[in-house]
């Protein structure tokens, strides 16, 4: 791939001297006709319905389209449907694009969305299946080959959102398909930008484009996308020229990478939040399991039930220091989940100020002048630079008194102990959907299996008003008024330090100055982002 | 001799037995795989599906006997996260790695050996004084940052390496070799030069002490009194009795090449098994991490068979039945 690249370039050059020699004006545009990519996170699967995971959606979407696209800022725009409304309550109708192939030219209809949805809560063995965004639909009408309608159990505003999630399959070439079937570059047969001519597992896929795909071919030929696990064998590829652009740049080489007049980077704000969450579970007159008093006694009380505690705790932090020093400017400070100009994005929730006296006071007010003894716990290998903001956030509370001790461990042992909530105060991040009602069912909402709520609340936060709004505003079709009720409910949690925001990342790409790329707040790295530069 | 085989082989499964034990209960205790699978935004119900598709709602001991079931069948599980036997996937993924070992060791004697002999024949000259000191740098360098100074030199700087990937490949015998193409052999070409770096080391060690003590021996002696030339004393009666030492360690080397070439393939982006194992590690894949191993225990066990019988046809003062 590297040698097709070199060649292009030769080619340019000589079309220059050619251009030069003869005295012609215009000089072909030669346009590269593969494109190589690298990716930092393996793609385990080429099945879209088995494993919810961004690299593997990343990939699907290059196959696969979806009935409501999102664009780059996260926006729900037509995809497969051209248009949806609500027709009734609990009734989503979808108008389908007409005249849509898929890669081996079986049309496009509604049978095709109805054997996707049938498909998703059945895919054996799946370690994280799609089946949650089939379940609220209790059954399906196909009105006519590009008209479907899904009938909900109870009024459902999520329901186009769930469809930015769901990758469609064809009735007739997918009956019965497996993951092996997919995996094997088989069954790899969507709507979408690309298809597979290859698959390496764990290696690389070679894509081919779709010339009839819907919204324009894509202007490479070819694609190969390549897993480069190593940061910084990732980058070195790109150094070389054997690799034209990859995704997850690591901090430490923003500013070689940014120096290098061969490359550029393409940037947004994200949509991860990296916050920390507190022990709510042990009551008030409780001993949460890391806190202890200044001489390593039992405190007798969970310190952390008391707001004045939570909101010293998040004054005493310089989040303008994290992501400056830290994160090479690689994030933005936080208040909430979402950033500005997503929906439910809380405009005037005021940025929450560096004050470590203010905090002491406050400290002292809630019956703590001389602090307490607390334990910090951080994943090491999850988060950008995930251990050092913990280490930064320890001194930091320990400037107002409340001397903290940081522990880093590996996800694969962290997670389990954050889900259990063993740990007082620890370090996490969370990938929003581009709607308050995602983080806050999650993460802030009260666990609850039965409504699915508070599954990634690993510090058992509860707030019964709280609960009550977010539980109105998910069967609220009107999206102005939805909006209105989240921004309600994210100011509760704002107000109640429910989590101690930190920072949202930025996510970055870095490519040859001769490609452009519409950077994603989704982290996804696709090929149909891509384009050559315009000519300068 | 079939005495010995068999208690080998008794040996070999008593092995993997326990291996696989220690394996499950070590996985065990590391993390709940479910955890890091599934989707942050998985709610309970869903949760509990993937918990029992993947077999984990079931106590340890269950599951142990369950798997201890399936793999005396053959079967030693699906991979949680490719959904497709474990031991294909290893097996897909070895000729990589069994070519990345093979061209390393091959290189390694071929640069070591010689280097060896001259350290051992001259071992005051200047020329063995520096090859001495860049074989304790092949020993203390540590491989990944050796990795990556060779991708800065010879990819970026020079440009005439490809960085990473394995290139094309030629399929013979239903799999994808890659020496028999330029291309190829220019991706293998660093790989196999930082797996290799730490063996030709060795190798120029454990041949210059063998021909060190060798050259003192009487038979030599005798030899060059007799009146033979150099070169007929050296790789007649000198080479055949150093061999014995270089190639039990390069045998037994062999095997540790291939189990942890995992550094070595995540730097250069090398398809093989040591990129699975390091990959199905991090989201804890129970199954392919316990065949991973069962694999490489057997493997062991047959490299050091061979280099036993190897050894016992080179020296046959060695009888394998007194052991």
């Amino acid at each position: 791939m590297a040698k097709s690249i070199r060649a292009a370039g030769a080619l340019t050059l000589g079309a220059a001297l050619s251009a030069l020699a003869f005295g012609a004006t215009t000089a072909a545009a030669q346009q590269p006709t593969t494109l190589t990519m690298a990716v930092g996170s393996p793609v385990t699967s080429l099945d879209p319905h088995f494993h919810q995971l961004s690299p593997n959606n990343a990939v699907a979407d290059m196959i696969f389209s979806k009935l409501v696209e999102t664009d780059a800022q996260a926006r729900n725009v037509p995809g497969l449907a051209t248009e949806w409304r609500a027709i009734g309550p609990t009734t989503w109708e979808f108008k389908l694009r007409p005249n849509v192939r898929f890669h081996n030219g079986a049309p496009f209809t509604a049978e095709d969305v109805a054997a996707t949805m049938q498909r998703l809560p059945n895919v054996p063995n799946a370690p994280s299946s799609f089946a949650a965004y089939s379940r609220p639909i209790a059954r399906i009408e196909i009105v006519d080959p590009l008209t479907i309608r899904f009938h909900t159990h109870a009024p459902y505003p999520l329901l186009p959102l769930d469809m930015t999630n769901v990758r469609i399959i064809s009735a007739t070439t997918h009956a019965n398909a497996t993951t092996e079937g997919f995996n094997s570059g088989a069954l790899a047969i969507g709507t979408g930008p690309f298809r597979v001519v290859q698959h390496r597992s764990g290696d690389r896929i070679e894509f081919e484009r779709n010339a009839e795909y819907f919204e324009g071919a894509s202007p490479f030929q070819r694609v190969s996308y390549r897993m480069i696990t190593n940061d910084a064998a990732r980058t070195a590829g790109l150094l070389a020229g054997d690799i034209d652009f990859i995704d997850q740049v690591p901090t430490t080489d923003l500013a070689r990478l940014r120096g290098d007049q061969r490359l550029h980077l393409s940037e947004t704000v994200g949509l991860r939040l990296v916050f920390l969450a507190l022990d709510h579970l042990r009551g008030a007159d409780e001993n949460s399991p890391h806190i202890t008093d200044n001489d390593g006694r039992p405190l007798g009380r969970n310190p952390l039930k008391d707001v004045r505690v939570r909101r010293a705790l998040s004054m005493a932090i310089d989040r303008a220091a994290i992501t400056s020093r830290i994160m090479d400017g690689a994030a933005t400070p936080a208040n909430q989940f979402l950033p500005p100009g997503t929906f439910s994005h809380v405009a005037d929730l005021p940025a929450i100020r560096h004050d470590p006296e203010g905090a002491r006071r406050l400290l002292a007010e809630a019956g703590y002048p001389n602090g307490f003894r607390i334990q910090l716990n951080s994943p090491n290998d999850r988060y950008i630079n995930d251990s050092r903001i913990a280490q930064a956030v320890g001194q930091m509370w320990t400037r107002i008194g409340v001397r903290t001790s940081v522990e880093a461990q590996t996800w694969a042992t962290f997670v389990g102990r954050a889900g259990r909530a063993e740990y007082s105060a620890h370090l996490i991040g969370w990938g929003s959907n581009p709607d308050a009602s995602h983080p806050m069912r999650n993460i802030i909402g009260t666990q609850n299996p039965q409504r699915g709520w508070g599954a990634s609340n690993r510090g058992r936060y509860s707030n019964a008003a709280l609960d009550e709004l977010l539980l109105a505003s998910l069967s609220e079709l009107d999206d102005g008024k939805r909006e209105r009720m989240l921004i309600d409910v994210q100011r509760m949690a704002a107000e109640d330090v429910a989590i101690i925001p930190l920072h949202i990342q930025t996510n970055i790409w870095a490519m040859r100055r001769t490609l452009q790329h519409a950077p994603r707040v989704d982290e996804l790295t696709r090929a149909q982002d891509v384009r050559p530069a315009a000519a300068r | 001799m079939s005495v010995y085989l068999l208690r080998r082989l008794i040996q070999a499964v008593g092995v993997v037995f326990a291996m696989s034990l220690i394996v499950f209960i070590g996985v065990f205790a590391i993390g709940d795989p479910v955890e890091i699978l599934i989707s942050p935004d998985a709610d309970q119900i869903e949760r509990e599906r993937a918990v029992r598709a993947l077999g984990l709602d079931l106590p340890l001991w269950q599951q142990y006997l369950i798997f201890l079931g399936k793999a005396v069948q053959g079967d030693l599980g699906r991979s949680f996260v490719f959904n497709e036997p474990a031991l294909s996937l290893i097996l897909q993924k070895m000729p990589a790695t069994l070519e990345l070992a093979l061209v390393a060791t091959i290189g390694a004697i071929i640069i070591g050996l010689p280097l060896g002999l001259y350290a051992g024949l001259r071992p005051n000259s200047a020329g063995s004084k520096v090859i001495m000191a860049g074989s304790i740098l092949g020993f203390s360098l540590p491989t990944f940052w050796v990795g990556l100074m060779l991708i800065m030199l010879f990819a970026v700087q020079l440009g005439w390496l490809p960085s990473t990937g394995r290139g094309e490949t030629v399929e013979v015998l239903g799999t994808h070799w890659s020496f028999l193409t330029w291309n190829g052999l220019s991706h293998l070409l660093m790989p196999a030069l930082n797996l290799a770096l730490f063996k030709i080391s060795l190798v120029i060690r454990l041949t210059r002490a063998g021909v060190r003590e060798t050259m003192l021996m009487d038979y030599v002696k005798f030899a060059r009194a007799k009146g033979l030339s150099p070169f007929r004393v050296t790789f007649v009666h000198v080479f055949k009795n150093i061999l014995i030492p270089v190639v039990t360690v390069t045998g037994l080397e062999f095997g540790s090449t291939i189990a942890f070439s995992v550094v070595t393939e995540s730097i250069f982006a090398w398809p093989g098994m040591g990129k699975l194992i390091i990959d199905s590690i991090n989201v804890l894949d129970r199954p392919v991490i316990v065949a991973y191993l069962m694999v490489i225990v057997l493997m062991f066990i047959t490299i050091n068979l061979i280099v036993d019988l190897t050894y016992s046809v080179l020296d046959p003062r060695v009888r394998l039945e007194g052991k």
